[in-house]
């Protein structure tokens, strides 16, 4: 309705400004306006996006001369390829860790700090560190700090009598030494995003609750925080979900997949397939695995929203 | 709930809780600093003291300084994300104006492109446009890193929200004064847009400083590599045994993202929230 009116608004002034169809000034701006943006996403996304299907049912490889079409093969390939079928579970792992740690911490976290006056913008922005700190860099320091010899957690372990695990070297605990990367990197950004949430809650609502018998802490978190967090924990499940499983740079700077291809994740294998051994049709297909499982992540998480929240 | 005349005493449970967590997370950059200033013989001692017995700071930023162009590497850096940007701003905002305000056919499919857009990891048009670049000779050049992120449908879907919410009054009255659209768009609506502009603009800085999956597809010429591929390129240099470089390496590249941060927490902080609650 509002549209409606802003339409006779605009249609009345461009009639009083201009002898042409009413609305033809409009319609020519708007093209006007949307061409940049729409060439710029035609070249590099649309026609990408095409190009990456298409590739996904060929056998081409980066610069030979001819390829074939060659149907599902590919898709059909990927179960035999171990490296392949290593990366979907390594990656899958990742994803378990990751996420249900860097929300649950965050989430306490951020209770913690709601809970007082003191300390906010403090504790906030230490914690936030690590989401503007390069990726690349910071994974280097973390090699240090879990070097099996030299590195301080292993000296600390020792000190205290306990095993020394060779964290990045070993395929038994390399994954959970990426997680824990993972976790350290990602806490800031979803504790942000419930502060925001604990924020809009209405004070008036923790005051009702304990006026109607909840008086410990623990009852009117489940009785006020939860249920009104609803909404911001689907949407911080979303995006921890849909940044892990693009886990890329610490695996391509810390262990490159290794040892033996005990940390070889999706984007790694996209990339390693693609631009190591330059088979683009099978890069291709993996790529739009990929693509497919983000698109499912969302889809069910909208799906839950819709059915499960309670909104405030 | 709990009050600001709370006192300090019955706080310190909480404070104390938080600043363990702190310090945990701090711990990385903390033995990064202290790693970058000791002697290779302290550092392969493994013990668990911070401050070095010999300063070992001019010896390794020294090394990292005379071995890659740091500078350098930081100018590309800077030179890609601000590109990046100009042309994200540039692209996004008309449209986001014309997708928010005008009538015309066309529109509904329009943004229905953008969300599309919204469902798709830059990640997974990696392919076609590494063959694009490599048709077009534009392989290790800013064109190549700098072109594919042009369009961001996120920008677009950003500001559509944000212009949506402005009065139709506004535009009207511009129009009233014979304004074409387009300065419309630059001088009424950019002046009040200026908090999400500064929001999105964190973000993408941030998203673009931090990226190394594209840099390293398409840049294999030393003089263009990102602060990112600059670190990869010294630890093969120094096949990762001289840590105390290493660390000086890591602390000069993430430096002035982290600095900038500590500058402005308040709008980083409120860029990202911004831009991650809208997406």
């Amino acid at each position: 309705m509002s549209d409606a009116a802003s339409t006779v608004s605009m249609r009345s002034i461009s009639q009083a400004r201009s002898h042409r169809a009413p609305l033809s000034r409009d319609v020519v701006a708007a093209w006007l306006l949307t061409f940049p943006a729409i060439l710029a996403y035609v070249l590099m996304v649309l026609l990408p996006l095409l190009g990456v299907l298409a590739l996904a049912f060929t056998d081409y490889e980066f610069g030979a001369s001819s390829f074939r079409w060659v149907g599902f093969e590919n898709f059909a390939d990927m179960p035999k390829d171990r490296t392949f079928m290593a990366s979907i579970r390594n990656t899958v792992i990742y994803c378990l860790f990751v996420v249900p740690f860097s929300i649950g911490i965050a989430l306490l976290l951020a209770i913690l700090i709601e809970a007082g006056a003191r300390g906010r913008a403090f504790f906030r922005a230490v914690f936030f560190l690590p989401v503007v700190s390069l990726t690349v860099a910071m994974a280097t320091a973390w090699q240090y700090l879990l070097h099996p010899s030299i590195g301080p957690v292993n000296a600390l372990l020792r000190t205290l009598g306990l095993g020394a695990p060779n964290w990045l070297g070993s395929s038994d605990w390399v994954m959970v030494s990426l997680g824990i990367i993972g976790v350290w990197e990602n806490v800031g950004f979803n504790l942000v995003l419930f502060l925001a949430g604990l924020t809009a809650i209405p004070r008036e609502l923790y005051a009702a609750a304990e006026v109607d018998g909840a008086k410990s802490a623990w009852s009117r978190f489940t009785l006020v925080t939860w249920p009104l967090l609803g909404p911001t924990l689907l949407f911080v499940m979303i995006i921890t979900m849909t940044r892990s499983i693009r886990v890329f740079d610490t695996v391509q700077t810390l262990t490159q997949g290794g040892p033996n291809g005990a940390s070889e994740v999706l984007l790694r294998t996209i990339y390693q397939e693609g631009f190591h051994y330059f088979k683009f049709g099978y890069s291709a297909a993996i790529t739009l695995v990929f693509l497919a499982i983000v698109l499912v992540i969302m889809l069910v998480q909208t799906r839950l929203i819709d059915r499960h929240v309670h909104y405030g | 709930m709990k009050t600001q005349s709370e006192t300090l005493i019955s706080d310190a449970p909480r404070l104390m809780a938080l600043g363990s967590a702190a310090v945990v997370m701090l711990i990385p950059y903390v033995w990064m600093l202290a790693v970058s200033v000791k002697p290779a013989d302290e550092v392969f001692r493994a013990s668990l003291t911070l401050l070095p017995e010999r300063w070992a700071l001019i010896e390794n930023y020294g090394k990292v300084l005379r071995t890659i162009p740091v500078v350098t590497f930081v100018m590309n850096g800077l030179i890609v994300c601000f590109g990046i940007l100009f042309f994200q701003l540039l692209f996004a905002i008309p449209a986001a104006y014309a997708l928010a305000k005008l009538q015309f056919r066309g529109r509904e499919l329009l943004f229905g492109f953008v969300m599309l857009g919204l469902l798709v990891p830059y990640q997974t048009t990696a392919l076609p446009l590494y063959m694009g670049f490599h048709h077009a000779g534009l392989l290790n050049s800013y064109t190549a890193l700098i072109a594919p992120f042009t369009c961001s449908v996120f920008a677009i879907f950003l500001f559509r929200q944000f212009f949506k919410a402005l009065p139709d009054d506004l535009i009207a009255a511009a129009r009233i004064d014979g304004m074409g659209e387009f300065s419309i768009v630059w001088r009424v609506i950019l002046p009040n847009a200026l908090p999400a502009a500064t929001a999105f603009a964190i973000f993408s800085v941030v998203a673009h400083w931090n990226d190394l999956f594209w840099p390293l597809i398409v840049i294999q010429k030393g003089d263009l590599y990102t602060p990112a591929m600059g670190i990869l390129a010294f630890r093969a240099v120094e096949s990762g045994d001289d840590y105390g470089a290493l660390m000086a390496a890591a602390t000069l590249v993430a430096a002035p993202l982290v600095i900038a941060f500590l500058f402005a927490q308040r709008r980083f902080i409120e860029g990202v929230t911004m831009t991650g609650l809208k997406g």
